[in-house]
């Protein structure tokens, strides 16, 4: 009748030890550099020496008038990048997959390689090629709209405060259309053949078995898309300053939160950089971006049905 | 036999690097952001100064114009910058200094060559240290195409009446257009533009002391003049200016595409090589026949010395020579457009370049007028200026806004303008 000795669980040191290169890593990389960053915001340069000073950074960027103004600007223009990009990229997207696993469809390989090209090229080329496309100048859309007699349709799009930063929003898509694509495509292939064919034996075929079957398939790969949407744009800075410089002209029509963050910590021409100012911007994008992503982690990714097949 | 060969081959091998290290040149490294003068300074200027001085190398490493403050700060916070720095005028170079950065410079033997105001973009503001060897200053004016003059039977303008029927006959006539400017990249219209013509109406010097004395205001009638003026080009500026930027501005003068480009000095070189037609420049045209004439001679660049540099000796050496004769002439002539800033007398070859130095002897010269002081605060002037002329221009924003807009900004931060 030995009682039986509660067993102590041996500690499980491989745990530690397989988790250990990515956190490692990852700390290295970026929680330091993330906290540095919150660190920073809360200090001021004052005769070359970092003062804390609080949140008065904050105080100013959303106190401050011009600062304020410029903010609200910034972030109200990224949201509005961001619309466009759900309302037209993801679309898109949708549609090109669904046409491309379209059985009956030949040369699928050259249309699904063509679309995604311009996805691996660097920000800096698709600015300037599409900067050239649409200069009044050089361009060849005044000449292309010309052949089809819609000259006076013609404007200087990128110059113009109304039209620009849909402009550059509508050619980031036509950059980054192929990555929802791919990844729609890829979800709409696994889904078993069994399925369809069972659908079709219930009289649900073309369109309706789109909508039906298919699009509840793919809807955690959408979200997916959309929350990768939504880091990509309230992030993007590059295409911008590539086209539009750091000043995000006409009149800061263009100006996004990344563009106004590089402003305020690097300076430009003759105003010198604040990189504590410039740290409480990146500190609210990262709140900004935290908050979307939680929305949707929280809010919608927990109510999407998921299938097993 | 073979072992005394290897012992000897041994004995080179090991002595050989110490006897070459004995004699290794001093090597000085350039940072700037004139990557356009790359060639210059390699085939000319660099080989002129290594003849003289033997033992010490140079070498010229410049970064892209717009990332060039960045860069340059970022390495010198690492320790990383060349021996000499290329100095930005004013408050950029300033805090450079005042972080110690920057050397001071005023007692070295090439300093002697150069006026207050050659040195007035490189000194502290009470003027009792100076951090950079002026280099060059550039002059705003007009560059216009001669042959497409001689062929409308045209005459470029000496007043503003003239001027705009000069741009209306250009107009009219329709093979050119008549004057080469976009508001895409905003600073042209505030360079070329605002500051181009402006000091004519504030009269340079005048003006610009007082404003920054706060005896003026950007809303008075001298600094708003301008800004009606330039709302006046917008009709003869080429379709969709609003998307054109500055190369393509160059490009469309450059082509014989357009009659008149409003300029910078250092645009001349460039020109030279690209267009092929004669070309001829004018001042800012004034508002009366025989009124005095104003030109913006703006301070540019000059040469400062890494105060932690390893090379200091070289350094000094390097910027002696920067301040020489040889260098003043050498540069003016390897780079039309960049006017020396010495008190050597210079002899230019290149016509278009003589023309422009020409003015300072019948015109006032001045600087642009955001650049000393008054672009130190939060909005900065100057930035603020680029839009607003970009606005003006486009009439998206009346010359009265633009101006109210510009002073309340400075008011807001700079005490002698509350």
């Amino acid at each position: 009748m030995a009682a039986e000795q509660p067993k102590r669980p041996a500690i499980r040191w491989h745990i530690a030890v397989f988790l250990a290169p990515a956190v490692l890593v990852y700390t290295a990389v970026m929680i330091l550099p993330l906290f540095n960053t919150l660190k920073l915001s809360l200090y001021t340069d004052v005769a070359n020496s970092q003062v804390f000073i609080g949140l008065d950074n904050f105080r100013l960027l959303f106190g401050d008038p011009r600062w304020a103004g410029q903010f609200w600007n910034a972030l109200g223009n990224n949201v509005w990048f961001f619309v466009i990009h759900m309302l037209v990229q993801n679309p898109i997207g949708i549609l090109l997959a669904a046409l491309l696993s379209n059985p009956r469809l030949r040369m699928r390989a050259f249309y699904r390689t063509a679309i995604f090209i311009p996805t691996i090229l660097s920000f800096v080329i698709a600015g300037f090629a599409w900067k050239l496309i649409l200069s009044p100048l050089w361009g060849v859309a005044p000449n292309l709209l010309d052949l089809v007699g819609l000259k006076s349709l013609f404007q200087p799009w990128l110059g113009k405060e109304a039209y620009a930063l849909t402009t550059l929003a509508l050619i980031s898509v036509w950059q980054f259309v192929g990555i929802p694509m791919m990844l729609i495509y890829a979800a709409l292939l696994s889904i078993p053949d069994e399925l369809l064919e069972a659908a079709e034996c219930d009289g649900v075929t073309g369109m309706a078995q789109f909508w039906k079957i298919k699009l509840p398939l793919v809807l955690p790969a959408i979200g997916i898309i959309s929350i990768l949407t939504f880091v990509g744009n309230f992030n993007a800075f590059d295409l911008i300053y590539s086209t539009q410089g750091a000043l995000a002209g006409p009149d800061f029509s263009t100006d996004i939160l990344g563009t106004f963050l590089y402003r305020t910590f690097f300076g430009f021409q003759l105003q010198l950089g604040d990189p504590n100012l410039g740290a409480a911007i990146a500190t609210a994008m990262f709140a900004i971006i935290l908050i979307g992503v939680s929305i949707y982690l929280f809010g919608i990714q927990r109510r999407l049905r998921r299938y097993q097949f | 036999m073979t072992k005394r060969l290897r012992l000897a081959l041994l004995a080179a091998t090991v002595l050989a690097p110490a006897s070459t290290a004995l004699a290794q040149d001093t090597t000085l490294t350039i940072e700037s952001w004139r990557n356009d003068d790359l060639t210059i300074w390699q085939e000319k200027l660099i080989p002129a100064f290594e003849a003289a001085h033997p033992g010490i190398k140079v070498k010229f490493t410049p970064s892209a114009p717009t990332e060039y403050n960045a860069v340059l700060n970022s390495k010198l916070e690492a320790g990383t910058a060349g021996d000499l720095i290329t100095c930005r005028p004013f408050d950029a170079s300033l805090s450079l200094y005042e972080k110690g950065y920057l050397a001071p410079v005023q007692d070295l033997e090439g300093m002697k060559n150069f006026g207050d105001v050659a040195k007035s973009g490189w000194s502290t503001d009470d003027g009792s240290a100076t951090f950079c060897v002026p280099m060059a200053s550039v002059i705003h004016g007009f560059i216009y195409n001669a042959d497409a003059f001689a062929e409308l039977g045209v005459e470029p303008p000496a007043t503003v009446d003239a001027f705009f029927a000069l741009l209306d006959k250009i107009k009219e006539d329709g093979t050119y257009v008549p004057m080469a400017m976009g508001t895409n990249d905003q600073w042209e219209a505030a360079t070329m533009g605002y500051q181009n013509i402006g000091p004519t109406y504030w009269k340079g010097e005048e003006g610009r002391l007082a404003l920054i004395k706060g005896e003026q205001k950007l809303t008075d009638e001298p600094w708003v003049e301008p800004f009606r003026q330039l709302a006046r080009w917008k009709d003869y500026l080429g379709d969709g200016y609003e998307a054109q930027t500055y190369p393509d501005s160059q490009n469309l003068f450059t082509l014989g595409r357009a009659a008149i480009y409003p300029a910078g000095s250092w645009e001349i070189s460039v020109f030279n090589e690209q267009a092929d037609f004669k070309m001829g420049a004018f001042p800012p045209p004034v508002a009366a026949a025989g009124d005095e004439c104003y030109i913006s001679d703006h301070v540019d660049i000059a040469m400062g010395m890494n105060a932690k540099g390893k090379n200091q000796e070289a350094a000094k050496t390097f910027l002696n020579w920067v301040g020489s004769a040889e260098f003043a002439s050498l540069y003016a002539n390897a780079l039309p457009g960049f006017f020396s800033l010495s008190d050597h007398d210079v002899k230019m070859e290149d016509p278009l370049a003589q023309e422009f130095v020409s003015w300072r002897g019948k015109c006032k010269s001045t600087i642009r007028s955001t650049y000393q002081i008054l672009s130190r605060g939060t909005p900065n002037l100057e930035n603020e200026t680029w839009n607003a002329s970009a606005n003006v221009v486009k009439g998206t924003e009346t010359p009265e806004a633009a101006a109210a807009r510009l002073q309340e900004g400075l008011a807001g931060w700079y005490e002698p303008q509350k």
